[in-house]
Parts: C-alpha cells; structure tokens; sequence
C-alpha cells in the first residue's frame, strides 16, 4: 500500500493534516518586520510520504514549527485529526544529553504511558546495547536513531523529519533511511520529510511540495505516480532534470 | 600522585612556619607547637566544639536561604526581561555594598539578634548566587525548548529534565563559590554583634593579644570548611557533570 501515489485508494484515504498559511511575519521591536511564509498550503493523508523541497533559509523551519502548532501566530489556519500524534525528528538530534538514550525516549511519552515496555522499539532501530548511555557517547548516526525512536514512541499517525539525512556518510544514511521508512511503513504512519536532497525526495515520495525562496510560499505540488521498486537512476536522474527545468528557483542544476 | 603533592606542599608550609618562628618573636608569630597545644586545650575545654558548631550552623543556615533565594531570583530575572530590567539595578547596589554596612545595618534595624546575623550574612551571599544563577538561566538552550515544547512535556517534567540540568553547574558553582563567602562573612558578622561563636573567639582573644589561638581557630574551621568542600561540594559537582 506504501508505493500507492497512483492508486485511487490512496487519493480518498482521510486527510489527517491541512495546514493553510496566508501569510507568517516576524515582528521583532526595532527591526523592520520580515515575512517568512506566504500563501502555503499542506495537506498530509494516512500514510503518505511526502516531501518538503526548497532553498535553505527559506522558511522551511518556520513552516514546521507552524505545522507542529508550537507558533499559532500566523495568518490561515491549521487543522488536525482530534488524536494526531505528530513525532518530530530534528535535524540537530536535540536529545536531552544529561538523560540516557531510554530515558530520552521515555520523556517524550505522556506521564501515564512512560512505563509501557520499549524492548521491541529499541531492537528494531539496533538501539539495545545504547539503552543506558548518555547521548555524548553515540556518533550522529545514533543520535538520530534515538530521536527517531523518541519519536515513534510515540505511536504516531504523522512522523516529520526535518533534513534527518545531512552530515551523514553513505552507509549510516542509508541504514538510517532504512530504519525511518520501515518503520513508518509498519505502522502506517505518514511521513513528512523536509530536505533539500531532490533524489532522495524521489527516491520516497508519493508527493513532493516545492517551496521558493523567503518568504516560502508553495511552487508546486507534484505527485509521483512511478512505483518505488521502478525509481531507478537514469529514471531520478531525468525527473532532477525535469524539476530542475521547471522549477529553477527550487530545484538546483546539478 | 596529586595526594603526595598536596601533602608535600603542606609539609613544606609547615617547615617554613616553624623556621620562621624561630627567628621572630613568639607573640607575634607562635610556633606551630603553640598553636597545636592551644587546639588540645581548647578542645578540652569544649570551648572549641561548641564556637565551631554555632559557627558552622550559621553558615549553613545562612548559605541555605542566600541558595534557595537568589536561585529564584536568579532563574526569574534570566528568564524574564521586564523582571531583569526592574531588579538589576537593585541587585548591582546589593552586590556592591560592603558587608560590614549590610552587617550593621541589619544589627540597628533588627537588633543584635540571631535573626539579624543569619539575615545580614544570607543577604552578603545572595546577589553573587542570582548573578551566577541568572547567567545559566540566559543559556538556557533554545533548541532543547523546542524539542519539549514539539514532545508537550508538561512543566514537572520540563522542570525537572530540562530546566535544572542545565542550570545545575552554576548551581554547584555557586554552592563552591558561597561557602567560602559565607564563613568569612559569618565571622565579621560573629565578632560584631554575637556572644559565641568563631568570629567571637576572634575578637576575645585579639583583645588578649594570643595569637596562637587566632590562627588555632582559624586553622582548625578552615579545615571544617576543606572537609565540607570535599566530603559534600565536590562529589555533587562530580554528579552534576557525570554525563560530561
């Protein structure tokens, strides 16, 4: 069901997120006011995949701090399922470094699920042996694992990773990429993933949103309808030249 | 290795003073003997125990409100800018006023009292430890804030998991930094205005010119306070940074 961008199933599968933004300005006293996001709009279904394309400093950050409801200062609006649960991935891991790696995941629980039994969380991102340490000790690699199993603790419907893939090397990206789209993919959660990296947004996508250049506002939205299995390299390739033709303020010559 | 060289300095200390005293006049500068037998006396007399243990409450007392109070204070005025803006300034004079007027002032104002040397000396400590403390709360890490806001922790949690880590170092810094503060002061406070302790010592056997008992108590609380330092202060500094 995952590759299903072109199935009609999916297209009438329930909305779990639209976030709708006018217009987002900072106002900061005694400096001129600066507008970092105009005319978005996001819509997130069960289970999708969808990427978030654009230039850096483009108000991609303002946009999913927006998207989490941690800045209600804007004008549009932002509607969610009443139970979304929405687990963020930074892309500075941002855990706690004076709790270990269990008690970081731990935390991010409401107080009355902290005791659930997070064995089978912590297996399947290779976490077990790290359950007792303090985050100083792990490589960014693992660090990123934790807070993707922060996140997933929480049984989420909706997973968002903001750049979860920079400043790693080929193989502990992959393996982490591994590790985010598995177990997304087995618990049906959606995934909201802002990157700059356009083959790997279609090496996932169902969908990918291009953004332009501040203040964000929303370039187009383009589907991917190939199946994942097909996406190989000469067909990443011609898609990056495509976009890259049709949107060249979003999507960078390569 | 670093024991053997703290023991080595200290013997070499107590060589010099014992040479020195040698050459000079015993009133003046007793010798290391002198000084150790007027300890065994006064300990016998129970004199010792009883102006060390009111000293030493006092300084714990004293510590403990000068903590808890300028860390509130601290923690509010770096987390808010309008309680920042309207204290500073008060917090700038308290943090320059000498101790003796403090001293003084809380002697006239509440009368020679208990209340008043515990209050004049808290009052000494508590603006270096809302300085110290104000600075953790400024550094407080904006990305962490965020993390907590996006995984709702509630404000227990925040507090706890949050909030105190990060301000602990300045805490223990602080802590480190008072006690010290906090006996001297106790002292001044002691000989100015109260029948017993340390600082009454003091002041009784200046007016009889011992200096052997001078350096007696001095020698005798200070090494209080060492112990303090390394028996309490310091495995908390080390549990403030274990995950360092």
């Amino acid at each position: 069901m995952h590759s299903a961008g072109a199935d009609p199933a999916v297209a009438r599968t329930a909305t779990i997120l639209t976030l709708t933004v006018h217009r987002k300005v900072y106002r900061r006293a005694g400096s001129e006011p600066v507008e970092a996001v105009r005319d978005l709009a996001v819509t997130v279904r069960a289970g999708e995949t969808l990427c978030l394309i654009g230039p850096s400093g483009a108000g991609k950050t303002t946009t999913l701090r927006i998207l989490l409801g941690l800045d209600r200062d804007f004008e549009g609006a932002l509607t969610t399922r009443p139970d979304l649960r929405i687990g963020m991935v930074f892309q500075e891991p941002r855990l706690l470094p004076w709790r270990t790696v269990e008690e970081n995941v731990r935390l991010s629980l409401p107080r009355g699920e902290r005791g659930q039994p997070l064995e089978a969380l912590f297996e399947e991102l290779g976490l077990g042996p790290w359950r007792g340490h303090y985050p100083r000790a792990l490589s960014l690699g693992m660090a990123r694992r934790v807070a993707l199993a922060r996140a997933l603790a929480l049984a989420p419907s909706l997973l968002v990773l903001d750049e979860p893939f920079v400043s790693l090397d080929d193989a502990a990206a992959s393996s982490l990429r591994a590790a985010v789209f598995g177990s997304a993919a087995s618990r049906g959660a959606a995934v909201l993933m802002v990157t700059h990296n356009v083959p790997e947004a279609l090496a996932v996508a169902d969908r990918l949103l291009l953004l332009s250049g501040r203040p964000a506002s929303l370039v187009a939205e383009v589907p991917i309808r190939t199946k994942r299995a097909e996406r190989g390299r000469d067909w990443t390739e011609a898609m990056r030249r495509d976009l890259a033709a049709q949107y060249p303020g979003t999507v960078a010559e390569g | 290795m670093a024991l053997l060289a703290r023991l080595g300095s200290l013997v070499l200390l107590l060589a010099c003073w014992w040479l020195a005293s040698r050459v000079t006049d015993p009133r003046t500068l007793p010798s290391p003997e002198a000084v150790a037998a007027f300890v065994v006396r006064e300990a016998a007399s129970g004199d010792l125990l009883r102006n060390i243990g009111i000293t030493l409450w006092r300084v714990v007392a004293s510590f403990c409100l000068a903590m808890a109070t300028g860390a509130v204070l601290g923690i509010a005025l770096g987390r808010s800018r309008t309680a920042d803006r309207l204290l500073d300034t008060p917090l700038l004079v308290l943090l320059n006023t000498p101790a003796l007027i403090v001293t003084v002032l809380a002697y006239i104002w509440l009368g020679l009292t208990e209340t008043a040397a515990i209050l004049a000396v808290a009052l000494n400590k508590m603006p270096n430890v809302a300085v110290i403390l104000r600075e953790g709360a400024r550094g407080l890490d904006p990305g962490l804030e965020e993390m907590a806001q996006a995984f709702r922790y509630d404000r227990r949690t925040w507090i706890r998991h949050v909030l105190l880590p990060q301000l602990e170092p300045f805490a223990v810094a602080a802590a480190r930094s008072g006690v010290s503060l906090a006996w001297k002061i106790v002292l001044v406070v002691e000989l100015l205005g109260r029948p017993n302790g340390v600082g009454y010592a003091i002041s009784y056997y200046f007016q009889l010119f011992d200096v052997a008992a001078l350096i007696g108590y001095s020698l005798v609380f200070s090494a209080v306070m060492l112990a303090v330092d390394a028996l309490l202060l310091q495995p908390l500094d080390a549990h403030a940074r274990r995950w360092r």
